[in-house]
């Protein structure tokens, strides 16, 4: 089985440098890509079937199809990697940036050459201190070699790489949020359209794309289209990060073909439930992502499955729910988070998540009362698609109204017995 | 007054940008870095280099969860407490370090030593519960471990009263100071 992305990394050793990471291949695809057409690049990430890893799946190649092109293209244009991994459960790109620095900037390059950037930016969380000091150093060796700054390996192109390294808040991995971070504001979410990649940073044409997304462009040039596509068990190119934590034998972070089953996942890889723990539900890609149980176990890691299971991919870091743990009390954290990390723009959100939280801790501590159910789900259906600007108050409505639904006794348990019965 | 230090490195980060108020986030960690937390008058010494009203830099101040608009202690411990923390007994350490430092959520213990605050996810959750100190991220934590790890920063806060906290590792995320 290859694992491209993970193939320089050994975890708790430095990562490669310059040297080695050319000495392993690297920074051949850049060659390679330097001597192709945009156009070439973008069809050949399009055939691979490359979907976005940040969590929503877009087309990579369709995102970078709106970027307006040729000599009458407004500049400069942005390549964004969004690096702000904030979302509870989730520590994949993290290993990608601390193991393999030179893989993520050499996608970088490449996928700015494809729109044709000038400017790129890392938007790192702050938390990441080990990330920031190897993608600078990774940033500082890139521009002496020459794959970064004017005329890239003596050709037309050039591309200026900077870290941007953030100061906490979970909005500003929402990308017209980010873009408002960048500018130096307040990191509320942009109405769209205009979409980021007419009129994005500065008004400019902008890409942003996560960072295990473009780790996936150098593979996908070098090795080509149909070489990615027979990398995954699913229609999605490629292969996933997938991770697992809670109390299961052996949490951690694999990569794996994409579309790998989750009982391959959970109980191959993370070794099952840890003894004396029970499974009984699980995130699959983060906190707003909606509960699946164990019917779902065969139920293939990928966007259209997780979709057709009534879930998301997301992050493909999933998070589990076991026995011992109160399905309330977990919702309960899991809705805190979001009502905290709230930037405030929309109503719906501030207001209602703040509702939510309110409701959960009543439950939890014994003061619940039957037609706060009812009220849950209600809230839950104003939070959905449609009635904010970005994505957050559809996200936290996930998980909480999923947990409705299968864990339905355990609400009302707490009504009746007054009490969190786990407590 | 912004000293010559942090109006060089705060013009040093304005060239990144081709808006010089892009750079007002990593300004106020720079003010903060020499000076532990952003005061009002910090804000006004970024505003004034910046060219930005100091209402509008307090808007963006107040909004990041890692500029601190309050003095801390010397170290500020983050402790995690998101969904993965929590599953595997977060609220357990959070308990044990009120009883340990005497502090609440948001408070600095008497001596100036540590400030406690909760942290979003901080994308370690295979190795849950997580917290940081400066720039260290201490995993698989247990009551115990934490006892260890204050311990080693109690001692290394009277040895080196003054000296600021350096980054140890060089690589691995669980290195001590």
């Amino acid at each position: 089985m290859e694992t491209p992305l993970t193939r320089n990394i050994s975890p708790g050793k430095n990562p490669p440098d310059l040297a080695r990471y050319e000495k392993a291949g690297g920074y051949a695809a850049l060659r390679k890509a330097l001597r192709m057409s945009p156009d070439d690049i973008m069809e050949e990430v399009k055939e691979a079937n490359l979907r976005g890893r940040g969590g929503a799946g877009f087309p990579t190649a369709k995102k970078w199809s709106f970027v307006p092109m040729g000599e009458n293209a407004p500049h400069p244009k942005y390549l964004i990697c969004n690096a702000d991994e904030m979302e509870p459960g989730t520590f994949k790109d993290r290993l990608l940036l601390e193991g393999d620095p030179h893989q993520l900037l050499e996608g970088m390059i490449i996928s700015g050459y494809a729109i044709q950037a000038d400017i790129g930016y890392i938007f790192l969380r702050w938390a990441y201190k080990l990330a920031a000091e190897r993608l600078e150093r990774a940033i500082g060796e890139a521009y002496r070699q020459g794959y970064l700054g004017r005329n890239i390996l003596g050709t037309e192109y050039s591309l200026e790489l900077h870290l941007h390294v953030s100061a906490g808040r979970y909005m500003c991995g929402e990308e017209t949020a980010l873009l408002n971070a960048l500018e130096g504001k307040r990191a509320n979410p942009r109405a769209k359209p205009p979409y980021p990649q007419v009129s994005g940073l500065w008004g400019k044409p902008t890409v942003v794309n996560n960072v295990e997304t473009l780790c996936n462009v150098s593979h996908i040039v070098n090795h080509g289209s149909g070489w990615f596509k027979s990398l995954s068990r699913s229609g999605d190119g490629g292969t996933k990060l997938y991770g697992v934590s809670g109390r299961v034998k052996k949490p951690g972070l694999w990569e794996l073909p994409m579309g790998t089953p989750i009982r391959e996942i959970l109980e191959g890889h993370a070794g099952g439930m840890r003894d004396g723990y029970r499974f009984r539900g699980l995130l699959p890609g983060g906190a707003s992502t909606d509960f699946l149980i164990a019917d779902h176990f065969d139920t293939a890691m990928d966007f259209d499955s997780m979709q057709a299971a009534g879930s998301r991919l997301g992050t493909g870091t999933m998070i589990i729910l076991d026995d011992r743990t109160c399905p309330v009390g977990m919702l309960r954290n899991l809705e805190h988070f979001f009502a905290q990390e709230s930037c405030g723009w929309c109503t719906p959100c501030w207001s209602g998540l703040s509702w939510i939280e309110q409701i959960l801790q009543d439950l939890e501590e014994g003061e619940g009362l039957s037609s706060d159910l009812e009220r849950l789900q209600a809230h839950a259906r104003l939070l959905g698609p449609g009635h904010t600007f970005c994505a957050l108050a559809p996200g936290a409505a996930e998980p909480l109204q999923s947990g409705l639904k299968y864990f339905r006794d355990d609400f009302e348990r707490h009504v009746h017995e007054k009490r969190c019965p786990w407590r | 007054m912004l000293s010559e230090q942090e109006r060089k490195e705060i013009e040093a980060h304005s060239r990144h940008y081709p808006d010089h108020r892009s750079a007002c986030i990593e300004a106020l960690k720079i003010v903060q870095r020499y000076r532990g937390w952003v005061s009002d008058e910090g804000i006004k010494d970024v505003a004034d280099a910046l060219q930005m009203a100091p209402a509008e830099l307090e808007g963006v101040a107040t909004f990041y969860n890692m500029i601190f608009r309050k003095p801390v202690g010397r170290h500020v411990i983050l402790l995690c407490d998101s969904v993965s923390c929590w599953i595997m007994g977060g609220e357990r350490l959070r308990e044990h370090l009120h009883t340990r430092l005497g502090i609440g959520l948001g408070e600095t213990s008497a001596d100036g030593s540590f400030t406690l605050l909760p942290n979003v996810c901080l994308g370690a959750c295979d190795h849950a519960p997580v917290m940081m100190i400066g720039d260290a991220l201490y995993q698989d934590l247990d009551p115990a471990r934490i006892d260890e790890i204050l311990d080693r920063h109690a001692q290394h806060s009277l040895s080196q009263e003054e000296k600021k906290e350096k980054r140890e590792p060089a690589d691995g995320n669980t290195a001590d100071p």
